[in-house]
């Protein structure tokens, strides 16, 4: 597997990196190499210019502050996987990232930059309602996780920006999520997987966000499913009939499937996954 | 009586292999070495019109560009098949095509320039204008009448047709059943995936018109007999074939490839050294392949559950041109395992061989043997079913008695040890038969579907003899060569004529060569894959290499102890009938009188001075032997395991498995395990996912590892393995094979386990892989249909 020609420049800082992606047009940026350098090794891309950002630790790394959970860039699956900080639905998807080669390589600013359809951490991120911090020549921006996934391999990121953080909120008592997922046997990528979040106060839900990924072109929220837990005490039968409408958020448009996993079943099997993600979280927030 | 042979020893190539310091041929380095790469075929199938190489030939860094016509017109001849039944129509296959591509990854140009890089770039500046025509895939379809043809001078696309067994004995027994178990199933296209990608690399010596040709091969010997003899015609004696460390094959390495033409063909041509490596991507368009047959089949069976006929047909796809011994594979490795472990008095096997624009199939890890396992078990679960019989029970009804081998089948093979009943005693106790079907019981009033799968596995290893071979179809025997080199201070170097490439020859071989010989194993070099110092061997493939190349092993030990002891009794003054060799030490010495005696070392040296050496005997310490076997051995299996089935998803879980192997007399058992062990997980893969997938238009959409699963660690539970130990009868070691049995016997017990947990359903047969969507649709079905 041999790409094509490209230059490589290596960025010290940030700024530097911004200023690198601004200089040449159609470059693309690199970390842990996990999505882009298969790609190039296949020729299915040709960037020309390769912008490595590797080296910026400033960007690596998971912290709280006032009550938000900062996960810097750069920082790598296994990093979230292991964190105890993170929201446990997150740790849980980043552990089912591909396999531990990929988990200790592939950074999380990557992953959700390349927006895989069947990527895990993005149906999680907007699960929680992340929020995505990026840099470019116009400065700093951010972006809800509802605006950041915009389609096939498509996201709110420009070509000359750089992703910075993701932020997501604290959980402790009474606010949790879980992620759960039927993997593609070859490359470990979802073939159905379902994030749920959910806050419960007094005994009742107040809010829900549940997401699938690895049907839909991109991590699509289930809006359906998130009306019929809001104001329920998530008991077993809710959470059962609440599942089942997600195939109604599924119209049959736009959906994904391949040689193992055709479409049909991955909608039919979505509420399964939706169901035991719900029920998981669920019993988290008690 | 030896120090090493039965013990479980670490494989001593390990260290090196695991710390990254193998030899393989892509990290060959020699000075001003060129790099090829071969442009491939698009299309399924295309005539075509013109290839225009102009604008690669004009890139900086492109040496030269060659089309198959160039190949052709410079002396190359086509690929031969080794394995030819009577009436079959090999199809013409040059290294390049060249007027028509006949599967994606059909070889059309190659490249060679300075780095690879400069290749890859060129391969994209090749103009070729293609035809597409219509293409076929199927292994039966494409027989029909006005189906395209892969190759015009072959009708219907039969290269081959092949029958075996009594076919009115056959006929009868399934008209006089008392029941009659059909079954038309599919053993779908597989993709070996060996870890290190194929590879070649030749160095071409303008001096003295010698040629030497680095491979990925299981067996240098026999690519080196056919580059001279058919493709590259350059004499044997200028002619040296490496094959050095090897990163598995499973099979698809033992075949002679257009890359192993090419590569030294250029080397030539532009009398540079010249290294080509396949890409991942090009290892699944043009390893050979494996599997894929189509098969209607039928088994009479009586009230009692006694078997008393067999009659299967099978559609095998060939792809597109027969591979090195693709032809081998569905009749002599197939249609003769039909009797299974059983008694059988009627059986009949026919087969067709076809062409495909498919990637050409051959030999896979079992070859032949996993396809008659899967047909015959599958046939046997079905009939204990419909009988309402356990399916032990009605596989012990039908066992071989112990005491009536050897065993003469109907089906040619002549059965040399086992005991099938004993096998099974082990397995269900074990595995704690009764209570797994208890906990079976008990999950079924759950709801769950939990299921048991059994399969007895023969396997037919070590092919034999050398003249049946031939009068089959084979254009080579089936022998293997052997020499001790003792070196004058007592070391020993060892000289295998077949291939370890992930066996672990290195330490087996040495512990049987210590043994034989009584001395240390440190002092045992084992020397493979060269055949500039190896002996003309065979190589390694169809579990062969303990049976066949151990026993050259044992019968050159024995002309060094000979010998030995010739020179003993003329230095110690005594008679040879008082001398003895003692293999737990080494020491040769006058029976009665221990202290009378030469250690090995000295025997060595003394042959080297040859000071003192008996009148007319020649100076030196060393032997050669080839040993061509009497017969197979027939390793065999007794498979249990348990997988419980997602109902909601039709995900297949594997909660226990257990695998009770008799395999002969054992020489490493640690090896023997990892055999095993890796044999189920390969068996395992097929099974529940993997899938060589082509569209309509002959496209492999299964051509890369994003899409075609291999199993992993992590879905298999620990595995349980035990072991009966019947020895083979006719080879000095007593082995049988141990390479095949796990893939041979995985497949269909975990095929028959999730047939089980489904049967509670009314499902009775899903053709695999058993993904989690085909378990998914036949539960709908069966739920809202039945």
């Amino acid at each position: 597997m041999y790409p094509p020609n490209f230059e490589y420049y290596r960025a010290s800082t940030l700024n530097e990196a911004v200023a690198l992606l601004s200089q040449h047009n159609g470059a693309k940026v690199i970390a842990g190499g996990h999505s882009l350098i298969p790609l190039m090794k296949l020729r299915l891309t040709d960037p020309g210019v390769v912008v490595d950002i590797g080296r910026l630790n400033e960007l690596k790394g998971i912290g709280n502050s006032g009550g938000t959970i900062k996960i810097g860039g750069l920082t790598t699956h296994a990093m979230i996987a292991n964190s105890e900080q993170v929201p446990a639905g997150l740790a849980e998807a980043a552990g089912m990232v591909g396999d531990p080669q990929v988990r200790n390589r592939g950074t999380v600013g990557g992953n959700v930059s390349h927006a895989d359809p069947a990527s895990d951490l993005p149906t999680i991120l907007l699960a929680l309602g992340a929020t995505f911090h990026m840099v470019g020549p116009n400065g700093q921006r951010a972006v809800s996780a509802d605006d950041f996934f915009m389609g096939l391999f498509q996201t709110a990121l420009q070509e000359d920006e750089i992703l910075t953080r993701i932020e997501v909120p604290v959980e402790g008592p009474g606010i949790s999520s879980a992620y759960a997922k039927l993997p593609h046997p070859a490359s470990r990528y979802a073939i159905l997987g379902a994030g749920a979040s959910l806050i419960v106060q007094d005994g009742k839900c107040t809010r829900a966000r549940v997401a699938v990924g690895g049907v839909t072109p991109s991590a699509t929220r289930l809006p359906s499913v998130e009306a019929a837990l809001v104001g329920t005490a998530l008991d077993a039968d809710t959470i059962v009939s609440a599942s089942e409408s997600a195939a109604n958020d599924l119209g049959p448009a736009d959906l994904q499937g391949d040689i193992f996993a055709s479409a049909d079943y991955r909608r039919a099997i979505a509420p399964v996954f939706v169901r035991r993600a719900i029920e998981a979280a669920a019993a988290r927030t008690q | 009586m030896g120090r090493y042979i039965g013990k479980s020893m670490k494989r001593f190539e390990d260290p090196r292999f695991l710390q990254g310091k193998g030899s393989y041929v892509a990290n060959l380095q020699l000075p001003n070495i060129a790099h090829l790469a071969i442009l491939r075929s698009p299309y399924g199938h295309a005539n075509i019109r013109s290839i225009n190489t102009k604008n690669a030939e004009a890139l900086d860094g492109v040496i030269a560009v060659f089309t198959g016509q160039d190949l052709i017109d410079g002396g190359v001849g086509a690929l031969p098949c080794g394995w030819t039944p009577p009436g079959i129509k090999v199809p013409v296959r040059y290294p390049l095509t060249v007027d028509r591509v006949r599967h994606v990854g059909d070889g059309v140009a190659a490249v060679v320039a300075e780095d690879p890089y400069i290749a890859a770039d060129a391969l994209e500046l090749i103009e070729v204008d293609y035809e597409p025509l219509p293409a076929v895939v199927d292994a039966r379809e494409t027989t029909y009448d006005g189906y395209p043809l892969v190759h015009d001078d072959i009708p219907n696309n039969v290269s081959y047709t092949w029958a075996l067994g009594d076919k009115e004995a056959a006929e009868n027994a399934l008209r006089d059943a008392d029941h009659v178990i059909e079954l038309e199933l599919i053993n779908q296209r597989l993709i070996p995936n060996a870890m290190e990608p194929r590879a070649a690399a030749a160095q071409w010596n303008h001096a003295t018109g010698e040629m030497t040709v680095w491979t990925t091969s299981q067996n240098p010997h026999p690519i080196r007999l056919l580059l001279s003899a058919f493709t590259l015609h350059i004499p044997e004696n200028k002619l040296r074939v490496i094959s050095p460390d090897v990163g598995g094959g499973f099979g698809s390495k033992i075949f002679h490839y257009p890359e192993e033409v090419i590569t030294p063909w250029v080397a030539r041509a532009i009398n540079r050294p010249v290294k080509w490596v396949a890409t991942r991507s090009e290892s699944y368009l043009t390893d050979s392949q494996g599997r894929d047959h189509v098969t209607v089949a039928k088994l009479a069976v009586k009230a009692d559950g006694t078997f008393t006929g067999v009659y299967v047909s099978t559609w095998s796809n060939q792809g597109a041109y027969l591979s090195t011994f693709a032809p081998l594979i569905p009749t002599a490795l197939y249609i003769t395992l039909l009797s299974g472990l059983y008694k059988i008095p009627a059986i009949y096997g026919e087969m067709w061989g076809t062409l495909t624009n498919t990637v050409p199939v051959d030999a896979y890890r079992g070859a032949g043997r996993p396809e008659a396992s899967y047909v015959l078990e599958r046939l046997v679960d079905l009939a204990a079913q419909e009988l309402g019989m356990d399916p032990i029970e009605i596989r012990r009804k039908n066992f071989i008695p112990a005491n009536e081998f050897p065993y003469q089948t109907p089906v040619a093979f002549l059965y040399d040890s086992g005991d099938y009943q004993k096998l099974f005693d082990k397995a269900v106790e074990v595995a704690d038969y009764a209570k797994m079907r208890k906990n079976q019981e008990t999950a079924r009033q759950e709801g769950r579907l939990v299921g048991i799968g059994v399969s007895g596995c023969i396997e037919a290893s070590g092919p034999a003899p050398s003249a049946v071979a031939g009068s089959l179809g084979s254009a080579v025997g089936f022998w293997e060569s052997a020499k001790i080199r003792v070196h004058p201070t007592g070391k020993v170097a060892v000289f295998t004529g077949s291939h370890s490439h992930g066996q672990g020859h290195e330490t087996t071989f040495a512990q049987v060569a210590a043994d034989e010989l009584g001395l240390d194993i440190e002092d045992v070099e084992i020397v493979h894959g060269d055949t500039a110092s190896v002996p003309f061997g065979m190589g390694t493939y169809g579990s062969r290499s303990a049976a066949v190349g151990g026993s050259a092993l044992v019968k050159a030990a024995e002309k060094i102890r000979a010998k030995s002891i010739k020179i003993a009794a003329h230095q110690l003054e005594a008679a040879e009938e008082d001398i003895v060799y003692d293999r737990a030490n080494g020491k040769i010495h006058v029976k009665g009188s221990p202290d009378k005696a030469m250690a090995f070392g000295q025997i060595a040296f003394a042959s080297y001075t040859a000071h003192n050496l008996p009148v007319g005997m020649e100076p030196g310490l060393e032997e050669n032997a080839f040993y061509d076997p009497a017969n197979f051995t027939f390793p065999n299996s007794a498979h249990i395991s348990q997988v419980e089935v997602d109902r909601e998803t039709g995900q297949v879980t594997i909660q226990r498995y257990i695998s009770i192997d008799d395999v002969g007399s054992v020489i490493n058992p640690l090896i023997v395990d990892g055999q095993i062990v890796g044999g189920i997980a390969q068996g395992v893969g097929q099974a529940l996912f993997e899938h060589g997938v082509y569209d309509e238009n002959g496209q492999l959409l299964s051509g890369s590892m994003l899409d075609y699963a291999l199993p992993r660690a992590d879905l298999l539970p620990m595995i349980e393995t035990a072991r009966v130990e019947t020895p083979s009868p006719h080879n000095p070691l007593g082995v049988k094979g141990a390479g095949e049995m796990g893939t041979i016997a995985a497949t269909v017990t975990i095929a028959n386990a999730v047939m089980d947990a489904l049967a509670p359903l009314g499902i009775t047969h899903i053709d695999m892989p058993l993904t989690p969507e085909k378990i998914w649709q036949a539960i709908q079905f069966a739920e809202k249909g039945g």
